[in-house]
């Protein structure tokens, strides 16, 4: 079969192609965005009528998938991990109830936080819910795994986790083909109460989950990835988890190291795949992207008086994503002194595009809150968040989707005057609508600004659910009409804007700001697409 | 054969298109290759690096180790200082000499200049200046790739390849344009 070069993230969304995939559900967030725009890109999946929209947050598009798989096809929910938490209900709710068509859940962790909030580990997840997590170490292995995945699940009746990390999911590297298997017929469960969680059945379904569990580790989808390496340097032995094998292998060019590797890609494992390597090493170094979750495991099972080292004893940091560089310390590989970063070199924090509507509104708000010697607003994730940084530094918070309106209306409890939320137009619909509701049921006196460009732009200009809607939206929530404002943050309308917010801040009541311009990017790219296709017209 | 590459840059500035020429290329001569490419928050006009592996072996790790690099490739002068503890003591460090100031402390060109000239095996070229004279102020990028050619064991026509075949969707006239640009930066 064909060979392509793939993000790890397209290998997974390609493999779930391959393996009959019918419904690919998520929301966009680095970096597991690719997964559903390959996908969305993918002349197959378009042929084959695979369903491809995006979700409102990741617990709609969780909650999606598992209605497909009740209805007997193999679905898909991509997100970050982050994501997961919002998600988290349903997911681990749903290895209680149990599957029908396949689910795969992919969970893309972000150690080191290039671009999130934190660098939690959802392999954690997995061990909470009782399911199994699959965990590639390279794109290939992602693209086979989906296979092994889906069959797991369905053999099963439970959902999969795929965890995989930056690194992995973007980076590029040639992937081998299968032939593709069909999609799975329509057919409903033959349990038609297994997806009714009365306390009854939820019990009953849970000492059943229980048992699945434990039985599941010796499945040889799960055993066939995990991979014994013998050496005959007793002093050590090394386990990695996922790619952490890669930053191993890196430092022995010729022929590998001559001490036991355990490389581990699954979860749950049995104890004797662990005890093979323990009990002819006189040390144990656990190398994991995220949590010492293994590490931790390994202390708990051992009884004899095995020194491990990893993350928890310093010999790997605390925090942060693995590297070869680091795992090489680690195992003793002394290196030779490097280059310094000279100290002309300044840091570079992203900022706004030139021309980018957020700039203007934050412009405008920073003058409309001069009078109150207002010390900031709440903000939310998106692009937005950049006002944190000079020159605006104007937003005082970003915690987690939709936190902004909540926030502000829990500090207007507390006296807070003017009690201001900046939040994206994406992220409302995400997580914003119920907080609004909570201020409308309760006449909170705080001022939404939704700063609305049209888009996901952070992550790349995803269609938003709020396009074209938030007026509707906002009024149907209850806000009252002449407290829902409009205003185009443009340098011109300046003057205007100024003078609507603080009619806002006035009013003691909720009161919705909608500043509305297109996203920079997603506008020229718009521009560039209508200019190339008017140029094949003619 | 062996290439590890660290391509370096301000988010916009290209050197993701840098990365794929490379890696087109690198498939036509049927070698193993791994890119590891930064998405997300810092494409917002902060930093940006982009590690690229070929091989005539398998590669093992997505990243470069500290030190190990062959080559830097920059399209801006500061930002191909940044990640110098990845170069090795042997390897080239390629940069524009044209700056991408959005900062508002962005220390004096010369001194920056200066840095460069201390390490070994630097070349400095006006990417910009270049690239308008061989027809497009836009492709900077793809003459910094023709001056990085020079110490990547590529075949030079697998690089014009990948140029004609990453830029036939824009039209002959853009491709042309842009293999005009490999070209003089080769030559540069």
């Amino acid at each position: 079969m064909q060979k392509l070069l793939l993000l790890g993230d397209e290998a997974i969304a390609l493999g779930a192609i391959d393996a009959g995939l019918s419904g690919m559900y998520a929301y966009p967030g680095t970096p597991s965005t690719e997964i559903m725009e390959y996908i969305q890109s993918s002349k197959e999946a378009v042929e084959r009528g695979i369903h491809r929209e995006w979700s409102a947050n990741e617990k709609t598009a969780l909650e999606t998938a598992l209605g497909m798989s009740y209805a007997g096809k193999r679905a898909m929910a991509a997100m970050k991990h982050v994501g997961l938490n919002v998600a988290a209900d349903p997911f681990i709710n749903s290895a209680v109830t149990g599957i029908n068509g396949g689910l795969i859940v992919v969970a893309a962790d972000d150690p080191s936080m290039h671009s999130s909030q934190n660098e939690q580990d959802s392999r954690f997840y997995g061990k909470f819910s009782f399911v199994p997590v699959f965990e590639p170490s390279n794109q290939q292995e992602a693209y086979d795994m989906v296979f092994d995945a889906f069959d797991l699940s369905e053999k099963f009746k439970i959902p999969v986790l795929f965890r995989i990390t930056t690194r992995l999911a973007h980076s590029r590297a040639a992937v081998k083909r299968r032939s593709p298997e069909p999609e799975k017929p329509f057919h409903l469960p033959s349990d038609l109460r297994q997806f009714v969680l009365l306390p009854a059945i939820a019990r009953r379904k849970y000492k059943a989950l229980l048992s699945t569990y434990e039985s599941l580790k010796y499945d040889n989808r799960l055993s066939k990835y995990n991979f014994f390496r013998d050496g005959k340097n007793r002093k050590i032995g090394v386990i990695t988890c996922g790619i952490a094998y890669n930053y191993l292998m890196e430092n022995f060019p010729e022929g590998g190291p001559d001490f036991p590797v355990l490389k581990i890609t699954t979860y749950p494992f049995p104890k004797d795949i662990i005890k093979d390597l323990t009990r002819r090493c006189e040390e144990v170094l656990v190398l994991e992207e995220g949590y010492p979750i293994v590490e931790e495991g390994l202390r708990g099972i051992l009884d004899n008086n095995l020194k491990i080292i990893g993350r928890l004893d310093g010999a790997v940091p605390r925090e942060g994503e693995l590297n070869p560089s680091i795992v090489a310390k680690a195992v003793g590989i002394k290196s030779d002194p490097l280059f310094k970063v000279p100290e002309v070199v300044k840091t570079r924090p992203p900022s706004f595009c030139k021309g980018c509507g957020h700039s203007d509104t934050f412009n405008a708000i920073i003058e409309a809150l001069k009078p109150y010697k207002s010390d900031g607003v709440f903000s939310d994730i998106g692009c937005y968040t950049l006002a944190a940084l000079p020159p605006y530094s104007i937003i005082n918070s970003c915690v987690d989707m939709g936190a902004s309106v909540t926030m502000a209306i829990g500090a207007a409890d507390a006296g807070l005057h003017p009690s201001v939320a900046v939040i994206g137009d994406s992220t409302f619909t995400h997580s914003g609508l119920t907080g609004l509701l909570d201020a409308v049921v309760k006449n909170s006196p705080v001022t939404i600004i939704i700063s609305d460009n049209g888009t996901t732009g952070m992550t790349g200009g995803q269609k938003s659910h709020a396009t074209g809607r938030l007026e509707k939206i906002c009024e149907g929530l209850g806000v009252a009409p002449e407290h829902i404002r409009s205003i185009i943050p443009l340098r011109k309308y300046h003057e205007d804007n100024i003078r609507i917010m603080q009619e806002e801040f006035d009013f003691k009541g909720v009161s919705v700001i909608i500043s509305t311009r297109e996203c920079i990017q997603t506008a020229s790219r718009r521009n560039k697409a209508e200019s190339s296709e008017n140029k094949g017209k003619d | 054969m062996k290439s590890d590459i660290v391509l370096s840059g301000v988010g916009g500035q290209g050197i993701l298109s840098i990365a794929t020429i490379i890696g087109l290329a690198a498939i036509e001569n049927d070698l193993f290759l791994k890119q590891s490419e930064v998405h997300g928050m810092s494409q917002r006009g902060g930093d940006v690096q982009s590690h690229l592996r070929l091989s005539g072996k398998p590669i093992s790790s997505d990243l470069i180790p500290y030190g190990k690099a062959d080559l830097i490739i920059s399209v801006e002068p500061m930002e191909s200082l940044r990640h110098l503890p990845w170069l090795s003591k042997s390897g080239w460090l390629v940069t524009n000499s044209t700056p991408f100031i959005n900062i508002d402390d962005y220390p004096p060109v010369e001194e920056i200049l200066k840095e460069i000239r201390k390490i070994k095996n630097h070349k400095i070229i006006d990417a910009d200046a270049i690239a308008k004279n061989a027809g497009s102020s836009r492709s900077g990028n793809i003459v910094i790739l023709g001056a990085a050619s020079n110490y990547i064991d590529l075949p030079f026509k697998s690089l014009e390849n990948a140029v004609a075949k990453i830029f036939e969707k824009k039209g002959d006239e853009i491709a042309e344009v842009n293999i005009k640009a490999l070209r003089a930066g080769r030559e540069a």
